[in-house]
């Protein structure tokens, strides 16, 4: 197994910072704001990895800074300090240290993403397929009849007809909204995705449905996944391993039967022993 | 000459921390035992010997407190479960190692013969293939073929345990753990299940087993270890104070 993606020591402060905050702030502090100069540590020192074909987990409540830790990644926010390694057809990509071109590259060719709120992955302004279109055009697709084919079989595969690919999103219920954003990130069929709390305020019934597509893709498309969410149920049906936050830091981190059946930290044990 | 065992434990303790309750709860203590290829080790002993806890530390659903978990892997290796990476864990667990728990997990929608043949997809079988050994097993342990394509969520104790069953022997595992497989079967379908335990045992599965029945220990296992409640773990403080 290839390690696809290697992150060590990243940090994420809001604010000014001041050389106490990260003493100041983290789980045993029980804050993320440094009392001394009102700074957010939303994130600190994560170091993890992933393999190829992996899904990593990351659990804990709004706040402890797990969407951060995607973000940065995804080139959303820059981190305040910290390494990331990408591992791509035999090259090596140093995310933070490359130009903001390349990382557009990486972001628009190699990586994909869902976030919780649609309007932040799609643009409202065009049709579902448009926004199908616009992906694969950035990535260099050019024939307009070989785009609309390949952005109708991805509705599809997204159990989203085809017949209402032309319709804006802002028609289709929030489980749609949702599909069409998976189907949007995979058009390009990225080796890397990263999921934010994807399933989050759907029912139930779409739920199951957007993870039963999720680990279908996966298993098809052997993509590696990192996702993001604070519902225990999604942990365990898709990662195989797991890491906990909480003010910026991973308490812990193991396979998720392990962390599920045998957590170790306090804050661990009460996330699990409160969930439904 | 000397058969070298597949696993060997070695000292396997586990105790669980209770933060909130400040309470050290203890589960299994020393336990040592071996399991062979093509044998079957049965764990015994009263409830809360912590016979489950030492299936869940081998295969690492559990963190064992203490002691070493030894397992020879196919390519000649040995290593300490209790330490390894969990990218090898996940690595084992997907080729060599099979646990069969007394809960059916599985996907919401997702039906039977999927989950049955999940570990096969897993390894990279062809997935009309992989269906289709699905389809003997669960054959083999008559599960009924107009519930094959149905999610087992509706299924009775017996019918989930049988898939569960059906997932864990499917990829002929070169370990296999199993807690309590007969608990909720009839005298008849437990027969049945013996039978392929039997099949397995044949082609060299090393099997660690709970049996809910006495009389299948008696019937199965080629050797037989007898656990003990463990005495109450000593408040944290004196613990500290004796480890200082």
């Amino acid at each position: 197994m290839r390690k696809i993606l290697e992150v060590e020591g990243l940090s994420k402060v809001y604010g000014s910072g001041c050389p106490e905050c990260f003493r100041l702030t983290g789980p045993d502090m029980d804050t993320n704001i440094c009392p001394r100069c009102g700074s957010v540590v939303a994130a600190h020192d994560l170091t993890f990895d992933l393999f190829e074909g992996e899904i990593l987990g990351i659990i804990g409540e709004s706040g402890s800074g797990k969407s951060t830790a995607v973000k940065c990644l995804y080139f959303d926010q820059p981190p305040s300090s910290g390494r990331a390694l990408f591992h791509d057809q035999g090259e090596q990509h140093d995310l933070f240290q490359i130009n903001r071109a390349k990382q557009r590259q990486l972001a628009n060719h190699r990586f994909g993403m869902v976030y919780q709120n649609p309007h932040l992955g799609l643009n409202f302004g065009i049709s579902a397929g448009g926004n199908i279109a616009e992906r694969l055009l950035m990535s260099g697709a050019r024939h307009y009849s070989d785009i609309r084919l390949r952005a109708r079989t991805l509705l599809e595969r997204t159990e989203v007809l085809g017949e209402r690919m032309d319709e804006l999103p802002k028609n289709f219920s929030g489980g749609m909204q949702q599909r069409v954003q998976i189907a949007k990130a995979l058009a390009i069929e990225p080796p890397l995705l990263f999921l934010d709390e994807i399933t989050t305020g759907l029912d139930l019934s779409v739920q199951a449905a957007i993870l039963d597509l999720i680990l279908e893709i996966q298993q098809e498309l052997n993509t590696s996944m990192i996702v993001v969410t604070h519902d225990l149920g999604v942990i365990r049906l898709l990662a195989g391993r797991t890491m906990v936050m909480k003010y910026g830091r991973i308490i812990e981190s193991g396979l998720t039967d392990q962390i599920l059946e045998d957590p170790q930290h306090a804050y661990t044990q009460r996330l699990v022993a409160s969930s439904l | 000459m000397l058969i070298k065992p597949v696993l060997k434990v070695e000292g396997y303790s586990k105790h669980f921390h209770l933060h909130e309750q400040n309470k050290v709860i203890p589960s299994s203590h020393d336990v040592n035992l071996e399991v062979f290829a093509g044998q079957l080790t049965a764990l015994i002993g009263p409830t809360g010997s912590g016979k489950s806890s030492v299936l869940n530390g081998i295969f690492r659903t559990y963190l064992p407190s203490n002691g070493r978990i030894l397992y020879a892997t196919e390519d000649g290796h040995t290593i300490d479960l209790a330490l390894a990476d969990e990218h090898r864990i996940l690595e084992l667990r997907r080729n060599e190692i099979a646990f069969v728990t007394q809960f059916l997990r599985f996907l919401p929608r997702q039906a039977t013969e999927d989950v049955v043949a999940q570990p096969l997809c897993r390894q990279g079988v062809e997935h009309g293939q992989a269906l289709e050994r699905a389809h003997q097993m669960l054959a083999a342990l008559n599960i009924p073929e107009r519930l094959w394509s149905v999610s087992p969520a509706t299924f009775s104790g017996g019918e989930k345990q049988r898939v569960n069953l059906a997932r864990g022997l499917i990829s002929k595992p070169r370990l296999l753990l199993l807690d309590e497989p007969t608990a909720s079967l009839d005298s008849k379908t437990t027969d049945l299940v013996v039978e392929r335990i039997e099949a397995l045992k044949n082609e060299g599965t090393a099997i660690l087993a709970i049996f809910h029945h006495p009389e299948l220990v008696e019937r199965m296992a080629d050797h037989v270890v007898q656990l003990s409640v463990p005495k109450p773990v000593k408040h944290e403080c004196e613990q500290i104070m004796e480890n200082v």
